[in-house]
């Protein structure tokens, strides 16, 4: 006997609470499967949350939402092998509310969240793994799970089944992921006391800090390091492009290790105890690498999707944003009594080109290509930059016209003059 | 300070694993064996699952598994790693995440 839905969402991280929410607050009736024992126990992040994009479903999610930080300075290093040359941006503005964004434990805001959404009215099921698509033709007709007797039918499948996206891999709606496509990154998190991650960062209350770092610490690879505050917690990570990581053969937890090792870094962390150590892939292949995301029946939606800006390191705002559009998509045409085939579902992709999402992807569409073909900026210019910072504030009697133009020399031996401007004219064009 | 061992890291973290039911197996162990160079497997996978024996065999243990996706996404010559995730509850479970 099996059971028919309005719409069945898989996964539940950001994308699927954000779709199951919204579907099932319209008044649908949805089910939600996650193969974890509960929401949020599967799922990694960094994690920053951006309020805007939960705001728009959930304007009170303050109220009770397991937040550990709101942000209040951003700190950019560039490192080499004992420095770190750096642009902190720290402002009071960033203390007056509503906040604009805060570190979170995924395990705890994804069951937060997942409450919020069996409130809304949803099914949601935990410990059930979804193996396989039901299809009649080319039409997604429900789903089929590893539970006994566990096919279910639905007018609508929504993947939000994270980056790896078994599914929609099997059924043929996309291709496997290429090496040069998706990030690997791994994590651990340091416990300490709240006033030493307090007085080690000049904050206070619910005070915080992120440092994202890039330079010698990815051994030239094209990756980033980053290190945030949370409550009586530090969380520190590495991440870089696994096609780089393939090359180079290095061992993603040698290469935390020796980033934790890194003098600017280590007495930042000093004393913590070490609690969970975590990896996962991020899926940085842009606006280039992005799959079919609608057809006859199905959408996807979050990381599955590749909707992730790894230049600005935003992924869980743009998982919301897509599961939240999907939704409403299949809400307006539900109430329409349309059909949800492939022709009708096309209008989640355009909505979402009037949305931040598809714009910030396409304007960084050339991002990847540039950084992958020319690893200098993350090899010569950190060392380069740094260089110059100690030149200069170094004081041992040689007057500062000599100094520039032996930093000047410096960059043009190790990048022709050509290759500096031509490396100018690429990030400029990239970023345009 | 000394590094930490992935073994001791992995230590810290809850799982339930499915005995008896590994989730990642290698298809054809010949291939890593005799056709397969790099063996990047063994020096990425950030749980150290895959280990080369002395006689070049590569062994995979999926215990420690974070369920990421690496090994299958890197092994794009051979396609030699038949990755599914594991049955639901079962696992990696994230006290963090």
């Amino acid at each position: 006997m099996a059971e028919h839905f309005d719409a069945i969402v898989i996964g539940a991280g950001p994308s699927g609470n954000a779709a199951a929410y919204t579907m099932a607050k319209g008044g649908l009736k949805v089910l939600q499967l996650e193969r974890g024992e509960y929401p949020g126990s599967k799922n990694v992040q960094g994690a920053i949350l951006y309020s805007d994009a939960l705001e728009r479903m959930i304007p009170d999610f303050r109220e009770d939402a397991p937040l550990e930080r709101h942000i209040i300075e951003q700190r950019m290093w560039i490192l080499d092998d004992n420095s770190h040359i750096a642009s902190h941006y720290r402002s009071e503005e960033f203390n007056k509310q509503p906040y604009n964004r805060y570190t979170i434990l995924r395990a705890q805001f994804d069951k937060w969240f997942s409450t919020k959404v069996q409130e809304a009215g949803a099914l949601v099921i935990n410990e059930t793994t979804v193996t396989d698509l039901l299809m009649d033709k080319n039409r997604v007709i429900g789903v089929r799970t590893d539970r006994v007797d566990g096919e279910i039918y639905a007018d609508v499948v929504v993947l939000a089944d994270g980056v790896n996206s078994l599914l929609a891999k099997k059924a043929g709606f996309h291709a496997e992921l290429q090496p040069k496509d998706v990030a690997l990154a791994v994590k651990e998190i340091h416990f300490m006391p709240t006033e030493t991650v307090e007085s080690r960062f000049n904050i206070s209350g619910d005070e915080g800090v992120v440092i994202e770092m890039a330079g010698k610490i990815t051994k030239g690879m094209m990756g980033t390091g980053f290190l945030y505050t949370n409550k009586e917690s530090l969380t520190v990570g590495v991440g870089c492009m696994l096609s780089d990581f393939k090359a180079s053969k290095v061992s993603p937890y040698t290469l935390l290790d020796e980033m934790k090792q890194h003098p600017s870094i280590k007495p930042l962390l000093a004393g913590g105890e070490m609690k969970e150590y975590t990896a996962h892939l991020i899926p940085e292949g842009g606006y280039e690498a992005m799959p079919q995301i609608y057809g006859d029946g199905w959408m996807i939606v979050g990381d599955s999707g590749m909707f992730v800006n790894a230049v600005h390191r935003e992924g869980s705002n743009l998982a919301m944003t897509t599961g939240r559009i999907a939704a409403e998509t299949v809400l307006t045409l539900k109430e329409a009594r349309k059909d949800l085939s492939a022709r009708n579902l096309s209008a989640y992709r355009a909505a979402l080109d009037e949305t931040f999402v598809m714009k910030d992807l396409k304007k960084y569409r050339r991002m990847p290509g540039v950084f992958h073909k020319n690893p200098q900026f993350f090899t010569d210019y950190p060392d380069l930059v740094s260089q110059a910072a100690r030149t200069m504030l170094t004081v041992d009697g040689i007057d500062k016209k000599t100094k520039e133009k032996q930093i000047r020399k410096e960059f043009s031996s190790r990048r022709s003059l050509v290759g500096l401007l031509g490396d100018a004219f690429k990030m400029w064009r990239a970023f345009e | 300070m000394s590094t930490v061992k992935v073994e001791e890291r992995l230590f810290q973290n809850r799982y339930r694993v499915d005995s008896g039911h590994p989730h990642i197996q290698i298809k054809d162990n010949e291939i890593c064996h005799s056709k397969c160079q790099g063996k990047e497997c063994t020096h990425l996978c950030p749980a150290a699952c895959y280990t080369q024996e002395g006689n070049g065999r590569v062994v995979l243990i999926t215990d420690g598994c974070l369920e990421c996706g690496t090994c299958r996404i890197i092994c794009n010559e051979h396609h030699n790693v038949a990755w599914e995730y594991p049955r639901g509850g079962y696992g990696i479970l994230f006290k963090f995440g």
